[in-house]
């Protein structure tokens, strides 16, 4: 069953990693919908109706349902657009995929925004936990296409989004962790998600990336530094 | 259902390893409970949880799930012929992973700022932060029984296992809950009053006996 147009709308802000999920789970299900550009810094009603707890985006609009968090909303739309599955179907390796989407978001990336957002040793702290979250997420991918194995599926929507987002949060905040001779089967992967249809067809534009990104930093920093720490 | 294996890797006072320990009697099922000395972990738990190595793990027929509220929906598909522990439309399902997230994003780090403090400053604002959190769940709830409504699910089980705690939290910072929030101690007591919980939850009173022996061990004040 699909909906037109007008029944589906995606809030985000165009660079976030956890609304481009969004927008590639209704690809790969073929769904239609409507985006709606947010100015984060100046957060519209409807948002602040849609998410009042959070107030963040990216929030799912489908009629009179609104649903956020990312990884909630990517199982809303497995279960609500059964056509090509993006979960998987056996209870076990469910619980698998959630437990590696957990795992993703708490030890790469908090990580990366803790890197991200602070500076001095709080940044190289962030910094190393990354590294340690990507040795175990190396672990797991190195000689396989995708997390699944041949197919591409729930855990590359969830964690692909470093591929092309770490480059520019690492360019913008000035680290590396990202070496390809300590993570050959993540740097493999990486090139192997980009590579996928949907994925190619829907990345924010690269310029856009590393403007928006330069001005987070600068805005991080601003805050650091009117509260005079380095977190 | 004959040749299955349960074993429920848990620490007794854990409000995540209550959560598993309810779905589990929900749904009726048998299982062996191995119990954690979290100083000594034994060769299963770091075998069958090597990532984190941390309890709750239900260990099914040898195949490890970790995560309380992964473990909760695990049984719920498995063992879907029996009573839901979650609804069934997707929207409904999203509002209670929701909530359910909030509870594990916002209750356990408020309740240890108040455990934990250095200061007393920290105590009094890990006492306002978990009193917040605490009042909007009221809200959610409602005049509802139940977070999901008339039927006992998914939030309440997410939820329920912090009740064991409440009465450290209150002496930790001198305050009281049911106080501050009248209608979810109704609603604990509701749930308490199903033998699926009251037998899944430890004594408060022995939770805050361990808690205090722990704190003059490692230290704090």
């Amino acid at each position: 069953m699909s909906s037109s147009s007008t029944e589906v709308q995606l809030l985000g802000s165009g660079v976030s990693p956890f609304e481009w999920r969004i927008i590639w789970a209704l690809k790969w299900k073929g769904v239609d919908f409507e985006f709606i550009q947010e100015d984060v810094s100046n957060k519209s009603s409807l948002l602040l109706e849609k998410n009042p707890v959070y107030k963040m985006i990216p929030v799912l609009i489908h009629g009179r349902n609104s649903v956020s968090e990312s990884l909630i909303i990517l199982e809303y739309i497995d279960e609500t657009w059964k056509e090509n599955p993006i979960l998987p179907a056996d209870p076990t390796e469910r619980a698998h995929a959630r437990f590696w989407a957990k795992f993703s978001e708490d030890k790469i990336t908090e990580p990366i925004k803790q890197a991200f957002h602070c500076a001095g040793e709080k940044q190289a702290e962030g910094v190393k936990a990354l590294g340690e979250g990507l040795d175990i997420l190396e672990g797991k991918i190195r000689g396989k296409k995708f997390f699944g194995g041949d197919s591409f599926g729930y855990l590359d929507i969830v964690v692909g989004w470093i591929s092309y987002w770490l480059h520019f949060n690492q360019e913008a905040a000035g680290y590396n962790v990202m070496d390809q001779e300590r993570y050959p089967g993540i740097d493999q992967w990486m090139k192997n998600f980009l590579e996928v249809e949907i994925i190619k067809e829907n990345l924010p534009p690269s310029d856009e990336m590393m403007s928006s990104y330069i001005m987070y930093r600068e805005m991080s920093l601003a805050f650091l530094n009117s509260n005079n720490k380095s977190d | 259902m004959a040749g299955e294996e349960l074993i429920l890797l848990n620490f007794w006072p854990s409000m995540f390893g209550a959560r598993a320990r309810i779905a589990l009697a929900e749904k009726g099922l048998n299982y062996e409970e191995k119990e954690e000395d979290l100083p000594n972990k034994s060769p299963l738990l770091l075998k069958m949880n090597p990532v984190h190595k941390k309890i709750p793990v239900l260990i099914h027929n040898g195949k490890p799930v970790c995560e309380s509220l992964i473990i909760v929906e695990y049984i719920d598909e498995v063992w879907s012929d029996r009573v839901p522990l979650l609804p069934s439309h997707p929207y409904e399902r999203a509002q209670a992973r929701f909530w359910a997230d909030f509870i594990d994003k916002k209750v356990y780090a408020a309740g240890n700022k108040i455990i934990w403090h250095k200061r007393k400053d920290e105590a009094e604002e890990g006492k306002k932060e978990l009193i917040e959190i605490l009042k909007v769940l009221e809200g959610v709830l409602e005049d509802k029984a139940y977070f999901g409504g008339e039927v006992f699910g998914f939030v309440d089980i997410a939820l329920i296992g912090f009740y064991m705690w409440f009465h450290t939290y209150e002496t930790c910072a001198d305050f009281s809950i049911e106080a501050e929030c009248p209608k979810l101690m109704e609603w604990a007591k509701r749930c308490l009053k199903r033998e699926t919980v009251s037998k899944s939850l430890a004594d408060p009173n022995k939770v805050y006996d361990l808690m205090m022996s722990f704190r003059n061990k490692f230290g704090s004040d």
